[in-house]
């Protein structure tokens, strides 16, 4: 019941404000509380090389790019923890697209949005 | 398994590198493959192969790295985020490596809606920092499953950034982000604002980025202002400011013109602190490379000349 009416509640509440993609694994609070499912490319680690010099998106002219914004926010949103602040830095794994429609929530809290294969790299490993 | 020599080149940095942007194919043979890299050869150390290159479908990646290997010269082998997933990426990586291709670029790609088949369905299940870190696995002898590869092989990683884009300081940090994960050169998108290049190499000599990955500016030979043009209003992540393009349009030889442009332009990269050599794309097929790595006596064959005169 929960497994099903949670993907609801939150797509209600996150899809107005961020146009939550409901990819099931939110990183919002490390990407300056802006949704990088929502970049054309749905890139996870920063901007691409396309970015036009006026801060806009290749694929959309009239768009913002999503990661300008990101970082922007991240270091000027107020309120924001600083260690929230300080993740925008980090890699953030491949998407699992097993989780995809699922809650964020459910999956935050039984830490399914952390697993990672078992050969991804972590950035302390390198 | 021992270093490729330009892995030794990178690691040694006993002389400037050069790098250019070999043409993409549409069919032929190993001869016309063959026939193109004469113009090259002697000039570089390595040939990029690109793939897909502006969305554009070409020979693949694979196909041209694995053919320029067998023909003698180093491929860097880029391997682009937008048209295969992460089972594809991984087994052209491992399968290009049975072949002796052991120098792979990750790259985002620019997105379908830049090439001539804007209806695509774009992938991107991986992003190039991503990738870069894939890679670095696969050097390692496993997959991103964490399956093991029956043959381990060292692969030389690297990945471009743009320091032309903003946010400038975030291309500093994305740079480290990348070799972080792995990478151990970085190409550079082409530019034409000095100053752009100039502090995103202070960044990363701050940071630490250039001490432990080759960063390489990326220029391209051109002849006319048109071609400038098009690269402003075509080409994702380019920018020409006008009055260089005003430069070229202007002068009595714009051919000649855009030649001392490039060479002021290499010459400016190579005396940036940090920069290891240059990325060179030709778009005049004349002489015009081998008269830029002659007149700055870089690459293999000129840089005797370089010793022998510093």
């Amino acid at each position: 019941m929960l497994r099903k009416l949670l993907p609801v509640l939150e797509h209600v509440v996150k899809g107005p404000v961020w146009d939550c993609q409901m990819c099931g694994q939110c990183v919002l609070h490390s990407t300056g509380m802006t949704c990088p499912m929502t970049c054309p490319k749905t890139l996870r680690n920063g901007p691409c090389g396309g970015v036009r010099t006026d801060g806009h998106c290749e694929v959309k002219p009239e768009m913002r790019c999503v990661w300008v914004k990101a970082h922007h926010r991240a270091e000027t949103m107020p309120l924001l923890p600083k260690s929230w602040r300080e993740e925008i830095t980090h890699m953030r794994p491949p998407v699992n697209n097993e989780l995809k429609g699922d809650s964020s929530w459910l999956n935050l809290a039984n830490g399914r949005d952390r697993q990672t294969p078992e050969g991804w790299l972590a950035d302390a490993d390198v | 398994m021992p270093m490729s020599e330009f892995a030794e080149l990178l690691a040694s940095r006993s002389r400037p590198i050069v790098t250019a942007e070999f043409p993409s194919m549409d069919g032929g043979d190993l001869e016309t493959v063959r026939e193109a890299l004469e113009h090259y050869r002697p000039y570089v150390d390595a040939v990029n192969i690109t793939d897909n290159p502006a969305a554009h479908a070409h020979a693949s990646n694979v196909s041209m790295a694995i053919a320029v290997k067998q023909l003698g010269v180093e491929p860097i082998m880029q391997v682009v985020c937008r048209d295969k997933n992460r089972l594809a990426a991984q087994a052209d990586v491992v399968g290009a490596s049975m072949h002796g291709v052991t120098t792979f670029c990750a790259l985002t790609g620019d997105d379908v809606t830049a090439g001539d088949e804007p209806e695509a369905r774009r992938v991107f299940d991986l992003d190039s920092p991503q990738l870069i870190s894939i890679m670095n696995g696969i050097s390692r002898g496993h997959y991103l499953s964490g399956r093991s590869l029956k043959h381990q092989r060292d692969l030389l990683i690297g990945a471009v950034e743009n320091p032309f884009a903003p946010p400038a300081d975030v291309r500093i940090r994305r740079a480290r982000m990348k070799v972080d994960g792995g990478a151990r050169y970085l190409q550079l998108q082409i530019g034409y604002e000095p100053q752009l290049l100039e502090s995103f190499m202070a960044g990363v000599v701050e940071n630490g980025v250039a001490q432990r990955a080759a960063i390489m500016p990326t220029v391209i030979l051109t002849k006319t202002a048109g071609a400038l043009r098009f690269m402003e209003a075509k080409v994702p992540g380019i920018h020409v400011p006008a009055p260089v393009i005003e430069r070229i349009s202007s002068a009595a030889e714009p051919a000649e013109e855009s030649y001392l442009l490039v060479r002021e332009q290499v010459e400016h990269a190579l005396s940036l602190p940090g920069v290891a050599g240059v990325h060179i794309t030709d778009f005049r097929h004349d002489d015009s490379l081998r008269r830029l790595v002659s007149d700055l006596a870089i690459g293999p064959a000129f840089a005797s000349q370089r010793a022998a005169t510093a």
